[in-house]
């Protein structure tokens, strides 16, 4: 599988989806 | 008039002026140069990129990165523990200031060590410079990724803690 990080629009497309994970984290796990 | 914390408010100027100039230059690294770069070396210009521009450009982005980090901490004051911890509603902003520490990290262990080989600012092999090479770029775009978390948490982990249930 290739890195998505060597692909400009992977690295971005993989911080959309690190956000969206974040933040599911953030709305049901942070007090 | 009403009691304003001085202090805060050029914390946070200075933060979002320095946050400014490191993320825009780490932009500018992934959106522009690394292409340009690709380009210049297939037509033998790429001298004057790896001369004149990058070595300025890192001095900046390095420095702001560290800027930021100090300004965001002195921003956070006596709540940069719960921060850090996640707790006491600073979770979300915590997660901002999380990701900004890693990104920090990157910068100075990572980036900078490696771009100096890379630069010739320190003698290194060619397989020593390709080994850099790699290891700068999968930094750099790491933290290029992790931005994109880290300005949303950063733009709405405090001011808009009720989007986290906070």
């Amino acid at each position: 599988m290739k890195n998505p990080l060597d692909s400009l629009w992977g690295t971005v497309i993989a911080g959309f989806v690190l956000t969206a994970v974040l933040y599911v984290f953030a709305r049901n796990f942070l007090g | 008039m009403e009691n304003i914390n001085i202090a805060a408010v050029l914390a946070r100027w200075i933060h979002f002026m320095a946050g400014v100039m490191w993320i825009g230059l780490l932009y500018y690294f992934n959106f522009v140069q690394v292409a340009a770069l690709k380009n210049a070396a297939a037509d033998g210009t790429a001298g004057g990129i790896t001369k004149h521009v990058a070595p300025r450009a890192l001095l900046f982005f390095r420095w702001a990165a560290v800027v930021t980090w100090l300004a965001g901490a002195a921003l956070l004051g006596p709540l940069f523990v719960d921060a850090f911890l996640l707790r006491n509603g600073m979770g979300g902003i915590g997660i901002g200031a999380w990701l900004g520490t890693i990104m920090l990290f990157n910068v100075w262990v990572l980036i900078w060590p490696n771009q100096k080989k890379i630069l010739g600012m320190v003698t290194a092999s060619d397989g020593e410079k390709n080994k850099a090479r790699r290891v700068a770029f999968l930094a750099s775009r790491t933290n290029t990724m992790l931005s994109i978390p880290m300005l949303f948490f950063m733009a709405g982990g405090w001011s808009h803690r009720a989007l986290f249930g906070l």
